[in-house]
């Protein structure tokens, strides 16, 4: 299948591997922060693959496991209301809240309906004008702008009972953040979904303000193996810098008429993330020009001070502090029938690809 | 066990499987291992006996309606136990305001279904419940056929051994793709097209021909995933599966990349799993790619002493990794 075969060619990852084996000369830690790479890379084998020098390490890339525990009370809040639907895509009903999650609220009765396109929501409030549709935005710059093209086309269409609630986030703050708390990282795979709307200078400040390596990586099997073998080059030249490996898609100036969408509807504000807290101009709420939609501001709701499991170490998972191993819920209390954490959730999560594919 | 019933408990998943076992298969102290038919022993015939709901959403999809799925379903349970299926029965739940147009377009595919699979049909019940009640239309059948001496024990996993071999008859994923492409919601059109079949005459000339079959079962809800997850825990052996000889079709396996579905997950309404004996897969792999049904067959894999209980999967890209049963549901109601 073409874009498909051709990086999944077992000759050319051998030659990979080859590079990669004869590379190494100490040992190095690389942290991926997108959820489609953690997925990829546990789902295609692959640390069964790299020589025992290198450690991939997940980072906080899977938007549905750093959504805050105080996003879902709020959803759950809303489904509880009369006359309201909540549409998602599929992962988040099940992230636990402080008490309840998306999915025991629609056993009990709420209506919460999935999506795979923020579009589908305003077919849903078009033909259901007695409802009010709130649409749960979650997702990093790669879903962003299509969140924006939704909201704009409510707008165009003078859609009054559609609403949007926001978890979108930005990476960048993130990363730096991680970096200030001391991470012992060689290097990052950055991800490449991000860059192709953004453009590759994004994590510039990495290679130059904190010296780390820095690889934009694409999903398929040699694209994340031609990235290791570039960061450990890097590495090894001692000459940190911001490379793109899938340079199929990502240019250094990204998707301006993506970019142009997000900028003209969201700003930047403060945000909650699940392991880290709050984060300053990390999360995306609507423009003032837009807070029509906001559901926030047009149907305020007391949420109940939320609380995490206190055995629970998604915090020090996300921050690629531990692994899923090393928490004394996996396997045990927390699967993803019963998952305690969000990244038992997320099929890109990091506890949810080893429960499902580690060895 | 969760306090109520939730999607996940009926998509073949291992939430479906501890209902079953939890619940069901305690109070009516049900005999193990669980089989696709149940076998009756009666003066000296053995039977095989099952029964099956059907509520698919659309009723009407590419290659094939909910009547079509529901003779098929029931004749495939019966082919995969080793019976030679014979009587059917079919009970409708149909909601107030259902167009009879619809109704006798469903019912008029089942019995040239029924005919094509050699089965009669020869009990049923209608129910009409209030607007609301149900979404349109829902059927049950249930079925029964005759099982020749030897092949008693064919769905309950008693004869597998090491160095058996894995065998599918064809691609996997196309009825759920083909279902999730005739839903009005999305916003994609595919073309693919269901693979609702009845095995029966395959499973048969198979059967026929050779006595070395070990296993079998057809790959519905959960996919080639919750069958090898079952084969694991019935055997109690390990199952190495080789990724890069699973058959999927293109448009199958390109909607799977997009919407992050795992085929090896997706329901299939018209293949099977067959574990063969290690002498004579090529043989059973040889009567399979002559019949129109079995094309694609190919040899996915094998039963091994090591890793009890887990299947192993070795990747196209030469690593290994663990293949899970699939957790939740990937698609609601595709059958």
């Amino acid at each position: 299948m073409k874009y498909i075969e051709e990086y999944r060619d077992r000759g050319l990852i051998m030659k990979l591997l080859d590079h990669i084996r004869r590379s190494v000369t100490r040992n190095y830690s690389f942290m991926e922060v997108c959820g489609g790479h953690t997925s990829a890379i546990h789902r295609f084998g692959i640390p069964s693959l790299l020589p025992s020098e290198i450690s991939l390490i997940s980072g906080p890339g899977c938007p549905v496991c750093v959504t805050s525990t105080g996003f879902i009370d709020r959803a759950i809040a809303y489904s509880r209301m009369e006359n309201i639907t909540i549409v998602t895509f599929g992962d988040l009903i099940r992230v636990p809240g402080s008490f309840s999650s998306l999915e025991k609220e629609r056993r009990g009765g709420a209506d919460i309906r999935i999506l795979f396109s923020g579009l589908e929501a305003l077919n849903i409030a078009r033909s259901e004008p007695d409802r009010t549709v709130i649409f749960l935005g979650i997702g990093f710059e790669t879903t962003a702008p299509g969140t924006a093209v939704t909201v704009k086309k409510a707008r165009e269409e003078g859609l009054k009972n559609f609403l949007l609630l926001s978890a979108h986030k930005v990476m960048p703050p993130v990363m730096d953040a991680m970096v200030r708390d001391g991470i012992r990282i060689d290097g990052f795979i950055c991800p490449g979904h991000v860059a192709v709307i953004t453009g590759s200078q994004i994590f510039r400040f990495l290679s130059e303000k904190y010296g780390l390596g820095c690889v934009i990586a694409g999903f398929e099997p040699t694209d994340l193996l031609q990235s290791v073998l570039m960061l450990v080059a890097q590495i090894n030249a001692r000459s940190p810098d911001v490379e793109v490996q899938y340079s199929r898609a990502v240019t250094e100036k990204g998707n301006i008429i993506a970019q142009e969408h997000m900028n003209s509807v969201f700003e930047y504000c403060d945000a909650d993330w699940r392991g880290f807290g709050n984060i300053p101009a990390s999360g995306l709420r609507l423009k003032k020009e837009y807070e029509d939609f906001d559901a926030t501001i047009r149907i305020p709701v007391e949420i109940e001070h939320h609380r995490d499991n206190p055995a629970c170490i998604c915090g020090d998972i996300l921050r690629g502090l531990k692994g899923p191993d090393s928490c004394l819920l996996f396997r045990r209390t927390c699967s993803p029938e019963n998952p305690v954490g969000a990244c038992m959730v997320s099929s890109e999560g990091a506890c949810n690809s080893w429960f499902k594919y580690h060895l | 066990m969760n306090e109520f019933i939730s999607l996940n408990h009926g998509s073949g998943s291992r939430q479906a499987h501890d209902l079953i076992m939890e619940l069901f298969v305690k109070s009516f102290e049900m005999s193990l291992p669980l089989t696709d038919s149940a076998v009756l022993k009666n003066n000296g015939f053995t039977f095989a006996f099952t029964t099956d709901s059907y509520v698919v959403d659309p009723l009407f999809f590419p290659g094939g309606n909910i009547g079509k799925l529901a003779v098929c379903g029931t004749v495939n349970d019966l082919s995969v136990s080793g019976a030679i299926p014979q009587y059917i029965s079919a009970s409708f739940i149909i909601e107030e305001g259902f167009p009879l147009s619809e109704l006798e377009a469903i019912v008029v595919t089942m019995a040239e279904e029924a005919e094509r699979a050699g089965v009669r049909i020869v009990t049923g019940d209608t129910k009409v419940v209030g607007k609301g009640k149900c979404d349109r239309l829902f059927i049950t059948t249930a079925g029964t056929g005759l099982l020749k001496p030897g092949f008693e024990n064919i769905g309950s996993g008693k004869m597998i051994c090491p160095g058996d071999k894995l065998i599918v008859n064809g691609t996997l994923g196309d009825h759920a793709i083909a279902v999730l492409g005739a839903r009005n919601s999305l916003s994609f059109s595919s073309p693919v097209i269901s693979d609702c079949t009845s095995l029966n005459g395959m499973i048969q000339s198979v059967l026929g021909e050779c006595g070395n079959v070990h296993f079998m079962r057809d790959l519905t809800r959960g996919g080639l995933s919750a069958v090898l997850y079952e084969l694991a825990q019935l055997s109690g052996m390990g199952i190495t599966v080789d990724e890069a000889s699973v058959p999927v079709d293109d448009p199958v396996r390109g909607l799977c990349e997009v919407l992050g579905f795992d085929p090896f997950n997706l329901a299939n309404e018209g293949k099977v799993l067959i574990v063969a004996g290690e002498d004579d897969h090529e043989k059973i792999l040889g009567i399979l790619r002559s019949h129109p049904l079995g094309k694609k067959s190919a040899l996915i894999g094998e039963i091994a002493e090591v890793n009890k209980g887990e299947i192993l999967l070795n990747t196209f890209t030469g690593g290994k990794r663990i293949l899970d049963i699939p957790s939740g549901i990937q698609l609601p109601r595709i059958c």
